[in-house]
């Protein structure tokens, strides 16, 4: 078998993955239109013109397609090589950014460049990715082998959020929280991923329902408890093997509530906040002696579930009050709390309205008043995805929402393919970026999520974070293109 | 390289949860899209017209509670160009009373780019503006018949008094800029100019409200979108009760009449300012209405420049008003003690300079300077001060220190009143006759003449009237402001604070002695107003534009004082001409309300006097 060339161009394109940048090529080009729609207003001036947003965004996209092309002509092992160089670079860019860069709307994160200006933010995502790859491809690395493994990937995440948060961006910042699925995918207990998916639960509905159910129970609390129960029943099954210990606990959860009923029934006012957390602590202890009985440590799993997320569910009001006044409306509008139609919630009722008015087929490339009458604010940059939902309807919309899902499910499967942990572990890092970016910002679009000022990757307004996700992506394809060449080393 | 085969499996599960997303999200979208007829419905009914209802503006009443400024309704005629059809141009111009050309000429203008940068054919377009409420009466009736027109109700000021118009300011149509800088506004708001309007505007607006109507394709109405449910109501702006006597205010003016000039009267222990006359003037309810922009393209046109609030934009010369700041500089300092005499032979005459002084007995000590308004006192006092090198080391140290002292009586820097375009006045600091003489090449004679209010000394008659409220509250003042109450809010804590100068408060009293002595038997005699002690002090500032001003500093009583004041006539001669005679009849009319007989002929005698001013030159 002849070895292949290191470094042979022709050969790194015959390889590259194509379906990827087919797809990439598409979002960016709908992304033009998109923006071109969205800035209309009946009488401008052709979409190529520079003085357009959207002329301005075609300058970008064929910077970004240059900007490719250079990726894939580098030699793959740069990346590995100077990725720590390169991540110590852009942090010490982000730690100057707040510094330098002027206040925009109250966040420092943009350095000028004359008239140009670009977002450090955006390029701290590929860094940290190689960096975070680089530390997992180190020799003999295993994230659960020690501690301190947890401390270094960590540190590698927490850094760049610190230094954004400092802009004042909290929706960038929170962008590296997506690194959390890399590291789950690379050996850290589900436990973790539960955890937070549990909490979110517990703080929207404890949030979002807090009138009375029964019992003088809010109905928030009410599905709290019950959810608690279910889970502990569920895992003491799992984690000591034996049905009896969660018939048991079933029996005692059951035989409150049915108690609790009849008492409201023959007119005793049960107090039934305090009365449920007895309960739930008796199935804990009850959970503790079957641990300790049957030597199945395990079983501490359940009864820390039920404890923290009691102590969570109690402390949701507290943690709620700390956060900023217009961070608290975001949230009960997305939760439809409150219909504050003029201030927190007008956004995403225009916007709502803008993709409602949408239909099925779309009113026509153009034709949408509600963009086009500037009701939507931000509509070419973190509001896009509405542009595309009025104009070109249900068909568009789900268009787009399905193309992130196979642009996201290519990525792990690339990521999969990957001899070398690097490769993974950066491809990992790629997917969560997109998964975050994806979910944020449609799902605040469509009212879903509580509004976080993020970009929709290649659609949105932008060149810092076009060229930031275009460096993201075709290092990966770099990467993935140059795999098989990984043997010949 | 090992392959974790349980590992991997994970790859499902964070497929599965992005699956989970697009499959939640791809739902919503059939709910807002397909099922919800909300939304659908929108789409059919070719969106919503929303109508901008704008809230009453806060209304302004004097410090007696007297009504000054509130609204008047006017109709603007708009238009969204897209939805107008032909429609019978005769009749509408018979409607409105208005020629062909002057409705041809209207619509080009609203098309014009340059006139109208905000132009879109889709988006409500103001025709015409305006509208008086007969005419807003037959237009509304035959409205059916011109689709794509509606009227929109605005609001106007208007006014129970022609006075004031500097302090009250006036409304005008944002400009672009004013929309960049600020969300709140859209093309065709109304915003403060000047005055109370302008620095109060926020409290004033109020919150638009947004009535949402139902319109077809064609650009018909339909009645109300779900019958009002979803319109906002507007917020009524804030009222704002002004410090102000409105009643003193317009006896002020009426004694400035033929002058130029300014008038602050300010009660000295809240800081609120009584009465702020700046002449000319003009009638504010020239600022109103459609001929607003022919009125104010006029008074910016005038070259007497009306528009110009001499009383807190004018930096003059205080003259001898000046002299006080100066007597309490020297106590604080210890060049003087208030025995401390000195020479004055018809002047100060040191180093080949002269600095002349009229007739009075010499050599006197400080409060008698003050009756007399000797030169020669001060420019001694300056001189021992600034060539003191024993004490500050240079004149240059020795002027710094000379300078804070008068920074902290609130000369050189804005006050902060709550007006907008306040002068900061000019006091100079060492290092501009280090530039303008060479370092070291200055001495106290170089600038004799800063120490008796002349010179590089600029003062605003606002600091004027503030000096005289220190000396009234022996030393303190509280910033001055014309606004006492803002409707449901608590009015900002630095309009509250008493301020205190670094002089001692013991020497105020000596000033404040003086002062009375000048009224009783010196420079200000014409200002005594019987049963009332007043004290102050007069001032004659040279001017390279003529004639001398004549200025007037004081206050009343001399215990417990009720007023402080400060009266600046351009090109009025000696301080005792006009000045005194103006202040003391401003202080008079507060305290008493009325003019005592003996004094009426006097009164007259400023009613009807006027000042002949040459044209100014064009700038």
């Amino acid at each position: 078998m002849p070895l292949p060339r290191r470094n042979d161009p022709s050969a790194t394109f015959r390889n590259l993955d194509w379906t990827t940048i087919a797809i990439y090529l598409i979002m960016v080009l709908a992304g033009v239109v998109s923006i071109y729609a969205a800035n209309y207003n009946f009488d401008n001036a052709s979409m190529f013109s520079f003085s357009e947003f959207s002329g301005k965004q075609l300058c970008w996209i064929g910077l970004s397609i240059l900007i490719a092309l250079v990726i894939v002509l580098i030699d793959t092992r740069m990346y590995e090589t100077y990725a720590y160089p390169l991540y110590i670079l852009i942090v010490l860019l982000l730690f100057i950014t707040p510094f330098v860069a002027n206040d925009i709307k109250g966040s420092r994160s943009w350095i000028s460049f004359g008239s140009m200006s670009l977002q450090p933010a955006e390029f701290a995502k590929f860094a940290t990715a190689l960096a975070l790859a680089k530390l997992f491809s180190s020799y003999h690395f295993s994230l659960n082998a020690k501690a301190s493994n947890y401390v270094r990937a960590l540190t590698i995440i927490f850094l760049p959020i610190i230094l954004i948060l400092l802009q004042n961006e909290t929706g960038s910042a929170l962008t590296f929280m997506a690194l959390f699925f890399v590291l789950y995918r690379e050996g850290m207990s589900g436990l973790v991923l539960f955890a937070a998916l549990f909490a979110v639960v517990i703080f929207v509905v404890a949030i979002k329902y807090t009138d009375i159910l029964f019992l003088g129970i809010p109905t928030g609390q009410f599905i709290v408890f019950l959810l608690i129960m279910v889970i502990t029943v569920a895992m003491a099954i799992i984690y000591s093997k034996r049905t009896e210990v969660g018939r048991n606990l079933f029996i005692l959860y059951a035989g409150a509530w049915l108690i609790e009923y009849l008492l409201t029934i023959a007119g005793v006012t049960v107090p039934g906040v305090p009365v449920n957390i007895a309960v739930i602590a008796i199935g804990c202890i009850y959970l503790v002696i079957c641990a300790l009985r049957y030597r199945r440590p395990g079983l501490f799993i359940p009864v820390a579930t039920a404890v923290l997320s009691t102590i969570f569910l109690f402390s949701v009001d507290f943690a709620f009050d700390k956060l900023q006044h217009h961070q608290k409306q975001r949230i009960e509008v997305a939760l439809g709390k409150i219909e504050d139609l003029r201030d927190a919630g007008y956004n995403v009722n225009q916007s709502k309205i803008a993709i409602g008015s949408g239909g099925f087929f779309g009113r026509g490339f153009l034709k949408g008043t509600q963009t086009k009458l500037k009701y939507v604010p931000e509509q070419h940059t973190d509001f896009i995805f509405c542009t595309i939902g009025e104009e070109r309807g249900f068909i568009g919309a789900a268009g787009v929402t399905l193309l992130f899902l196979v642009l996201i499910l290519r990525i792990i499967k690339i990521g999969e393919r990957q001899p070398t942990t690097f490769g993974r572990v950066y491809a990992y890092c790629v997917a969560s970026y997109f998964i975050f970016h994806f979910c944020i910002n449609i799902g605040m679009v469509i009212g879903l999520c509580p509004v976080i000022g993020i970009p929709l990757p290649f659609f949105s307004y932008g060149g810092s974070s076009l060229w930031g996700f275009t460096i993201l992506l075709f290092i990966l394809l770099k990467i993935d293109a140059t795999r098989k060449n990984v043997m010949a080393y | 390289m090992r392959k974790n085969y349980d590992l991997e499996k994970r790859k499902f599960v964070i497929g599965g949860f992005v699956v989970l997303i697009a499959i939640i999200y791809i739902f919503r979208l059939v709910n807002l899209q397909l099922v919800d007829d909300r939304y659908s419905h929108a789409a059919d009914s070719n969106a919503f017209l929303k109508k901008t209802v704008y809230p009453s503006r806060g209304l302004i009443y004097d410090r007696n509670g007297e009504l000054v400024v509130f609204n008047q309704p006017a109709y603007d005629v708009m238009l969204i160009p897209r939805d107008v059809q032909p429609f019978d141009t005769l009749d509408f111009c018979a409607t409105l009373n208005i020629s062909k050309e002057q409705l041809d000429k209207r619509f080009e203008d609203m098309r014009d780019r340059r006139l109208n940068p905000g132009y879109s054919s889709y988006t409500p377009q103001k025709l015409i503006t305006q509208l008086s409420a007969q005419d807003y009466g037959q237009l509304q009736e035959k409205l059916y018949r011109f689709p794509g027109f509606f009227i929109q109700k605005r609001i106007l000021r208007q006014y129970n008094r022609a006075t004031a118009a500097n302090v009250l300011g006036n409304i005008r149509e944002v400009s672009p800029r004013d929309i960049e800088n600020d969300s709140y506004y859209s093309p065709g708001d109304y915003t403060g100019d000047l005055g109370i309007e302008k620095s109060y505007e926020p409290y004033l607006r109020g919150k638009k409200g947004v009535e949402i109507l139902i319109r077809d394709a064609s650009g018909r109405i339909h009645g109300r979108y779900k019958d009002g449910s979803e319109d906002i109501e507007p917020i009524s702006g804030r009222d704002v009760k002004m410090s102000i006597d409105i009643e003193l205010q317009q006896y002020a003016e009426s004694l400035m009449a033929g002058k130029r000039g300014a008038i602050v009267a300010i009660e000295p222990s809240t800081g609120e300012i009584l009465c702020m006359v700046s002449m000319p003037n003009y009638d504010p309810t020239l600022l109103v209405g459609r001929e607003r922009g022919k009125n104010y393209q006029k008074l910016v046109n005038d070259n007497t420049w009306p528009l110009f609030d001499r009383a807190l934009m004018g930096a003059y010369p205080p003259g001898s008003t000046f002299k006080p700041t100066q007597g309490l500089i020297f106590l604080q300092e210890g060049i003087i003690n208030i025995n401390t005499a000195y020479p004055c032979a018809h002047g100060y005459i040191n180093g080949g300079l002269r600095v002349g002084c009229h007739s009075h007995g010499a050599p006197l000590p400080l409060k008698p300077a003050i009756q007399t308004s000797c030169n020669a006192f001060f420019c001694w006092g300056f001189k021992a001060m600034i060539d003191r090198r024993s004490k500050y080391g240079s004149s240059a140290n020795a002027f710094e220190v000379w300078k804070n002292h008068l920074v902290s009586m609130g000369y050189g820097y804005k006050l902060g009143v709550d007006l907008p375009g306040e002068s900061r006045g000019f006091i100079p600091n060492s290092k501009f006759y280090d530039k303008f003489y060479r370092e070291g090449r200055w001495s106290a004679n170089t600038i004799i003449s800063v120490s008796i209010g002349q010179g590089e000394i600029l003062a605003t008659p606002l600091q004027i009237a503030n000096l005289a409220a220190t000396i009234a509250n022996r030393g303190y003042f509280i910033t001055p402001h014309v606004v006492k109450e803002i409707q449901d809010t608590v009015m900002p804590a630095e309009l509250l604070e008493r301020r205190y100068p670094t002089i001692d408060k013991n020497y105020y009293q000596e000033i404040a002695e003086g002062m009375r002595m000048a009224v009783t038997g010196g420079t200000c005699r014409r200002a005594a107003i019987p049963d009332i002690e007043v004290c102050g002090k007069t001032g004659t500032a040279q001017n390279p534009h003529g004639k001398d001003h004549s200025a007037f500093m004081g206050f009343a009583p001399y215990n417990d004082p009720k007023i402080a004041v400060a009266v600046y006539v351009e090109n009025g001669g000696w301080g005792a001409t006009y000045g005194v005679p103006i202040g003391s009849l401003v202080m008079e009319k507060y305290l008493t309300g009325s003019i005592s007989p003996q004094r009426q002929g006097m009164e007259e005698q400023m009613i009807n006097s006027s000042i002949y001013y040459a044209p100014a030159k064009k700038k």
